[in-house]
């Protein structure tokens, strides 16, 4: 892929149309999945997961920002005592007041395991394993970090390191790279 | 649709993976691994044959299944056939793309 850098007058930023004139080999194709994850439930891990991991599958690189609730994804005591939602989430179809059952959010979850086991899906910590080897960089929020009082050895050995969110941002840079929040 | 392949025609879906495995043969997959950038070396061909193998007993293909395979960890995997590992090894393997997203 050849670009030719061309300064505007105004400023040394090339703007994103000028990249694109300039790179004719460019046709909109995705390069790269920036995916931050915010919550812990594990329907929202999963789907953070699979998008990340899908990417890798596809040659796309993927990274992960995780951030406030979505550290406990990352985080070796939390990962595997994720739940699924079961009050306060219509999709449930379950009346709230059911969902409210003790027990009956752990329920609800053994039922989803077995059910994502039958589809392959791997359990959060493998999966996080795979995607890690596959090549998806981890990341966790430096604020998100602080507020929760959480150290690094509290994290999983695969996370690449802890970040601000100007440092996702700037990974973020070039053509074809797509931001997802969950 | 036929394409030429190693000097054969060989019978390729819209994506170009072989429709029919018997017409597979170490040099198409060399052609086809060539297509890919890639150049087959022995250890290419040993995670080959393990996904040939899975095929013939009709195993269902996942990364992750690869990964737990004993023949090739993940990240060999991705070093091996780089930029969607499971799409170019099964096509150069000459077995049908994989439907798995894990």
């Amino acid at each position: 892929m050849e670009t030719t850098t061309v300064k505007s007058e105004s400023t040394n930023m090339l703007t994103d149309n000028e990249n694109v004139l300039l790179d004719k080999n460019f046709k909109g194709e995705v390069k790269k999945m920036m995916i931050i994850l915010s919550k812990a439930t594990l329907e929202n891990v999963y789907a953070a997961f699979v998008l990340a991991n899908g990417a890798r599958m596809e040659g796309i690189e993927a990274e992960l920002f995780f951030t406030f609730f979505g550290l406990e994804a990352i985080h070796k005591g939390k990962l595997e005592h994720l739940h699924v939602a079961t009050v306060g989430n219509p999709a449930m179809h379950m009346p709230t007041m059911l969902g409210g059952i003790p027990g009956m959010e752990a329920f609800a979850t053994y039922m989803m395991k077995k059910e994502m086991e039958k589809v392959d899906m791997p359990e959060v910590k493998e999966f996080l394993e795979i995607m890690s080897q596959s090549g998806v960089k981890i990341w966790a929020c430096k604020l998100a970090m602080d507020m929760f009082h959480y150290k690094k050895e509290d994290l999983i050995d695969e996370v690449d390191g802890v970040i601000t969110v100007g440092d996702f941002y700037h990974k973020s840079n070039g053509l074809g790279t797509k931001m997802l929040f969950i | 649709m036929e394409k030429i392949i190693a000097g054969r025609a060989i019978e390729v879906n819209e994506e170009g993976y072989l429709k029919d495995f018997k017409q597979w043969s170490p040099e198409v997959a060399k052609e086809i691994a060539k297509e890919a950038n890639l150049d087959l070396t022995p250890r290419h061909m040993q995670v080959i044959q393990y996904l040939q193998e899975q095929h013939k007993s009709e195993s269902p293909l996942s990364i992750r299944k690869v990964g737990k395979s004993g023949v090739v960890d993940i990240k060999e995997f991705y070093e091996l056939f780089p930029n969607g590992p499971l799409k170019t090894s099964t096509k150069v393997a000459g077995i049908p793309k994989p439907a798995s997203c894990i």
